[in-house]
């Protein structure tokens, strides 16, 4: 799905909807400034004034989002808190341990621990990502080459501490979500560009 | 003096306090709720259905709050301010006609604390004095906001006492009476008999001043949010607070009266209609303070001093003298 934002051409010109705003000279003299007093006062601005209000009061055009009843869409590309993902057939991590989100974090805040286990595949033991430091930049998920890490779209958190860790129990879906298919793939920041060759999981190609 | 008057004033103005604090309270859900719909926005909407227990909620809440005196305040002075405020509000009601008489259970009620022949004398009078609330809760404040806001509330009321003081001269000559009474029974008969279209300018001129003398929106620089934080009122907590709010909100129900009467004929002539007509113009006058403040912005204080003394007062006194030479002839 791709989107072009229109370029907007800010611009003042002939084709831009940009204008300069017609300012009159400041009347210096006495008659002038008693000619711009009566010239306001009869000029029933004040009036314009009362009919905006009025007119949108009565257009009843409410434009409040009541928040934690309703909640405004958030656009794909949106980085709350991160995600660890698992692969759609297995089920599992799909975190390979490579350690790249780790080097690229400009805030250094993300540690992994990792092992070799018993069929010689590389397994993360320990993952954490501190919230106090990290700035939400996306480099970790876009740098990631199996779209393990990624940003969700929770970004209703408390806790009485912003450095609160978030630690891989936090983040990877847990195994009963993704049979329930409550994993969603990543749209936003660093995703793949969904064709036929994908068909599940980015692993498959 | 008769035990059954005394017994039927103290009712009254038990009845008015009442009904006016109420009010007050009403009229601050009114104005979030007319000011937000004119934002496009819904206003109090979580306590009680609409909203409406707002009022409850944040008339619990300055009950309960802690009273804070400040270390450096003149604090007899301090504590003393709102409650001036608040009481000359209410004090000015008692000339006021609230409602044509009317007789229940046999017994003549005249809705009205006391009848006295210089009634509006009385009210603009005792409006004045309700300047001292803000002059010397700002000034016991120690706090530069506050004295700033104290020096424009003296500046501003002292200004437009005379503004309306003058600009009810002239219908004051034509009635012959100061009595509000009297003044709502010269536009008895109807519609036409209104004194605003015999006093078109006296009205607006006073219409104008009342909005600075309850310090509403186009002259609302005495508690100017946005440079003064909230000018007197910057120190004060709780239920202080809350005088002072009541204190205006009644002040502008008051006012909104005052106009409705002397203006715009009042109860007319007596009838349950009229009365109900009294209280339409009343609502009206009050919506007008909600209208212009979501609509119009505040002006500076030497735009204030100038509008007052170099336009409404001159025309105030050709009003004045024109009415008298029309008079004379
Ligand atoms: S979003 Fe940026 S700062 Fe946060 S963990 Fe990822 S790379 Fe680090
Ligand atoms: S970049 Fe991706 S695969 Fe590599 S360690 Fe980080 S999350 Fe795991």
């Amino acid at each position: 799905m791709q989107h072009n934002e229109p370029l907007n051409d800010r611009n003042v010109s002939e084709q831009s909807p940009y204008f300069y705003v017609d300012i009159e000279a400041y009347p210096t003299t006495g008659w002038d400034k008693f000619k711009q007093v009566i010239k306001r006062s009869f000029k029933g601005e004040l009036f314009v004034g009362l009919w905006v209000v009025m007119r949108e009061m009565i257009k009843f055009d409410i434009h409040t989002v009541q928040y934690p009843k309703e909640k405004l869409p958030i656009g794909p590309r949106y980085r709350a808190v991160h995600k660890l993902l698992r692969l759609w057939e297995s089920g599992y991590e799909r975190c390979i341990g490579c350690g790249l989100c780790e080097k690229i974090c400009i805030s250094d805040c993300i540690r992994m621990d990792t092992k070799i286990d018993e069929n010689s595949r590389k397994e993360v033991t320990e993952y954490s990502i501190n919230l106090g430091r990290c700035i939400f930049c996306g480099y970790c998920a876009e740098v990631c080459p199996e779209l393990a890490i990624v940003h969700g779209q929770r970004y209703e958190n408390g806790s009485e501490q912003r450095a609160h860790f978030v630690i891989k129990d936090d983040m990877l879906t847990p195994l009963d979500w993704l049979t329930s298919g409550q994993q969603a793939e990543f749209p936003g920041f660093g995703a793949i560009t969904p064709n036929e060759s994908v068909t599940k999981t980015p692993l498959a190609y | 003096m008769d035990m059954a008057f005394i017994i039927e004033t103290i009712i009254k103005i038990v009845v008015i306090l009442l009904v006016f604090s109420a009010l007050a309270g009403l009229g601050t859900y009114f104005e979030r709720k007319v000011l937000a719909f004119m934002q496009r926005r819904l206003g109090p909407m979580h306590v009680g259905p609409f909203g409406l227990l707002q009022v409850a909620a944040d008339g619990i809440k300055l009950f309960t709050k802690e009273d804070i005196i400040p270390q450096n305040v003149v604090k007899p002075i301090f504590k003393i301010a709102p409650v001036i405020t608040a009481a000359t509000a209410f004090m000015a009601a008692a000339a006021i006609p609230f409602w044509p008489e009317f007789s229940a259970f046999g017994y003549k009620v005249h809705p009205i604390v006391a009848d006295i022949n210089v009634g509006i004398l009385y009210v603009l009078g005792i409006m004045a004095v309700g300047l001292y609330g803000p002059l010397l809760g700002g000034m016991a404040s120690a706090n530069k906001f506050s004295l700033i806001s104290a020096a424009r509330s003296a500046a501003v009321f002292i200004s437009y006492e005379v503004i309306s003081g003058l600009a009810l001269l002239a219908p004051l000559m034509m009635v012959g009476s100061l009595s509000l009474i009297d003044i709502n029974n010269y536009q008895a008969g109807g519609i036409g008999n209104w004194i605003v279209w015999s006093q078109p300018v006296a009205f607006i001129l006073f219409w104008i001043a009342a909005f600075a003398e309850t310090g509403r929106t186009p002259f609302h620089l005495i508690a100017n949010d946005h440079e003064i934080i909230d000018g007197f009122g910057t120190e004060y907590s709780g239920m202080r607070w809350g005088l002072f709010f009541i204190g205006e909100y009644a002040n502008m129900f008051f006012i909104s009266f005052v106009i409705a009467i002397i203006f715009l004929g009042g109860f007319g002539d007596g009838s349950i209609a009229g009365a109900f007509q009294l209280l339409l113009k009343v609502s009206f006058f009050f919506f007008f303070f909600l209208w212009t403040r979501a609509a119009w912005p505040d002006v500076r204080p030497d735009q204030l001093m100038w509008l007052c003394w170099k336009v409404l007062m001159p025309l105030a006194v050709v009003n004045i003298v024109i009415t008298g030479l029309v008079m004379m002839f």
